[in-house]
């Protein structure tokens, strides 16, 4: 009994010594060796395909980071996801802004949706924390003086000033055939905003819009709405709408023969490669105005390839968030730091230029990268391809397009 | 206004009212017997509508063959869950059943965003974009074929109902559930079977709409309101009142769309289903409690 309390005795003893001596440094070191980067996406509700496909983008930049040494300057820290989800709600997503705040984050990037990043950015705001908008196009995000938020991508506003100029471009290169357009909006801020500022921007570009169409959401059938635009037949119709209309109305145009020069959108909802892959001779021509990659650039192929080699597809919000993990890790690397304020001024002299993206160098102003840009994309039967600016361009415009059969 | 605008508008509202009365035959069936609002079944449209796509895309098999698979397969799981779940949980009270049915939309629909992502999903088959001419308009030949099979359907549903042994005791279940178990009648079973026939209509549904709609985890929302909207004005549990709801409803948004514009033509609906409350709660059809 007396040798087993003993040794039961030095037993406790040594397993203290060598906790002390190993464990505990060792989560010290863990704690202050990993950089945590809140991750707030709306990984389920509504808006979850586009929220997981962020998140992907995140981490695999983070993974990406840290296997290529972590941040060098702080002598080799890794970074690491804390991960959020904002339930497609903005309440949700200022909740886990707090919660991330207590666990230890040094920056947020998120959050897709632009109600939700209003509402996040001003969470984090309280805590003077950096916040890098992946996507959120409204303006107001970079609009309301918060010093610790970022946006790499470019706003609605510049989206739709080059989108005009764009169109403007390549009708002028066709002979000008477009003279008549029709806007097919929902009826919410994003159709309805978009649509008037369109509106007000084509007789720029010497085209008049013919009629404005407000939908409902959501809408079952475009049948009438085909009619219509059928009735006045412009050269152009110019939709606005979110991912299920844009692709339902986008095929009851085809089915109804709607003779047109083209099908226009700005940030058009459904217009990716799913269908490109699941519609593609109602794809095929249509041109969106909207955040994409270089194709010409040897990095976004190599990542192209690796997140299609996960079963993914690489869509806008994957490369928009690794290019938010990518500015902040450089950042850091200037900084020798991840104390907020340093961060936050590492951010504000940002020249980042290691993208992949039609961008040109990095420079935030009132958080707002002035370098982004978004191009003009044509879907082919089985790609997507960009064709403005030039520059960036993988093929040439295809417009008007060919009459149909 | 147009008069050729106005021909084509009468048929988009007729076939897409087709459509409806797909959707809500099977709403109307459940109610008619178990005498309660089945909250689960915009989910399980969606559930089936995934099915489709499915065995479209990994098995190759066309939408209008799945109908071979999918109604039996519905009828099956509406039948189980009855058994298993909704019987079992409900202990003889109509708003238990109501609770659960909520919780399984709620339920389904957050499995379905798990597993199939928020992403709406189309299909292309050889025949989505043949069109009919039919007087003025081009008309989708999926959307013809699914007026036709809608209104066969109701029109099958409706018989086996009036004329099978299977049809008289759901009639008498829905009539007077004590009466039929005092006459031999085993009442759980047929409010089983009714659940599975409802649920199998969807079954039906889902492989008529698939070639024309979409489907995402809220595909479900997009019919559903329209749904009731139906059962109501129509007289629930009455397949008539079904398929004539249908048609009112696609005619009235139709012809809503044309005059008020698209945005404020779903009005109509609404309108129809507080008027009908108003003046004529048990619906066109219903009989009067």
């Amino acid at each position: 009994m007396t040798t087993d309390a003993k040794l039961t005795r030095r037993l406790i003893l040594q397993a203290g010594a060598a906790s002390a001596a190993l464990g505990s440094p060792g989560l010290l070191w863990a704690q202050s060796n990993s950089i945590k980067i809140g991750l707030i996406h709306p990984v389920s509700g509504g808006l979850a395909y586009s929220g997981g496909q962020g998140r992907l983008g995140c981490q695999m930049a983070i993974d990406a980071v840290n296997a290529a040494g972590g941040i060098k300057s702080m002598g080799g820290v890794k970074l690491e996801a804390a991960l959020g989800d904002s339930q497609s709600r903005p309440e949700i997503g200022v909740a886990e802004v707090e919660r991330l705040h207590q666990a230890g984050v040094s920056a947020y990037i998120g959050c897709f949706a632009s109600a939700i990043a209003l509402a996040a950015t001003q969470a984090a705001a309280k805590y003077n924390t950096p916040f890098l908008i992946d996507v959120g196009v409204s303006d107001l995000i970079v609009s309301r003086g918060l010093k610790n938020v970022f946006r790499l991508a470019p706003g609605f506003g510049k989206c739709a000033d080059d989108a005009i100029i764009a169109l403007g471009e390549v009708n002028k290169a066709a002979g000008s055939v477009v003279k008549t357009a029709v806007l097919v909006h929902e009826e919410s801020e994003f159709g309805t905003g978009t649509a008037k500022l369109l509106a007000g921007k084509l007789p720029s570009i010497n085209v008049q819009v013919a009629e404005v169409i407000k939908h409902a959401n959501p809408t079952r059938d475009f049948s009438n709405v085909a009619l219509r635009i059928k009735g006045i037949k412009p050269d152009l119709v110019i939709m606005s709408n979110y991912q299920n209309e844009y692709v339902l109305l986008a095929r009851t145009l085809h089915q109804q023969k709607v003779e047109l020069a083209g099908m226009f959108s700005v940030l058009g909802g459904g217009f990716n490669y799913k269908l490109v892959k699941e519609q593609p001779q109602v794809a095929q021509y249509m041109m969106d105005f909207n955040h994409w990659f270089n194709p010409r650039d040897p990095k976004a192929i190599e990542l192209k390839k690796k997140v299609e080699a996960t079963g993914n597809l690489f869509t806008f919000e994957v490369y928009c968030g690794w290019n938010s993990v990518m500015v902040y890790a450089d950042a850091l690397e200037r900084a020798k730091s991840a104390d907020k304020d340093k961060a936050i001024a590492a951010l504000e002299s940002s020249r980042w230029s290691n993208h992949f993206m039609p961008y040109g160098e990095t420079k935030f102003v009132n958080g707002q990268n002035e370098g982004g840009r978004a191009a003009l994309l044509q879907a082919t039967a089985t790609d997507i391809d960009v064709v403005w600016p030039n520059q960036f361009a993988s093929a040439k415009p295809i417009f008007p397009r060919p009459k149909l059969g | 206004m147009d008069l050729t605008i106005l021909g084509a508008a009468t048929i988009n509202g007729l076939l897409i009212g087709g459509i409806y009365t797909l959707v809500a035959s099977g709403l109307t069936l459940i109610y008619g017997v178990l005498h309660i609002i089945n909250f689960a079944h915009g989910s399980m449209l969606m559930l089936a509508m995934f099915g489709v796509y499915y065995l479209l895309t990994i098995f190759g098999i066309d939408p209008y063959m799945s109908l071979l698979i999918m109604v039996p397969a519905m009828y099956l799981l509406g039948f189980l869950l009855y058994k298993l779940l909704i019987g079992r949980m409900a202990h003889g009270k109509d708003e238990n059943i109501l609770l659960i049915t909520l919780g399984l939309s709620i339920l389904i629909e957050n499995l379905a965003l798990m597993f199939f992502k928020g992403n709406t999903r189309t299909i292309s088959v050889s025949y989505s974009d043949m069109m009919v001419e039919v007087g003025p308009t081009l008309v989708s030949l999926p959307k013809i074929i699914s007026f036709g099979a809608a209104m066969a359907l109701c029109a099958a549903l409706g018989l086996f109902i009036q004329h099978t042994d299977t049809g008289r005791a759901i009639r008498a279940v829905a009539k007077e559930r004590v009466g039929a178990r005092l006459v031999g009648i085993n009442v759980d079973r047929i409010f089983a079977i009714s659940y599975g026939m409802g649920l199998a209509t969807l079954g039906a549904a889902a492989c008529l709409l698939m070639p024309i709609f979409y489907v995402s985890p809220t595909t479900g929302h997009v019919f559903v309101m329209v749904a009731f909207t139906i059962v109501v004005l129509g007289g629930m549990g009455s397949f008539l009142g079904a398929v004539v709801g249908g048609l009112i409803v696609g005619l009235t948004e139709s012809f809503g769309g044309l005059f008020l514009g698209e945005s404020l033509g779903q009005i109509g609906i609404s309108l129809i289903f507080i008027l009908i409350l108003l003046f004529r709660p048990s619906g066109l059809f219903g009989a009067k409690r």
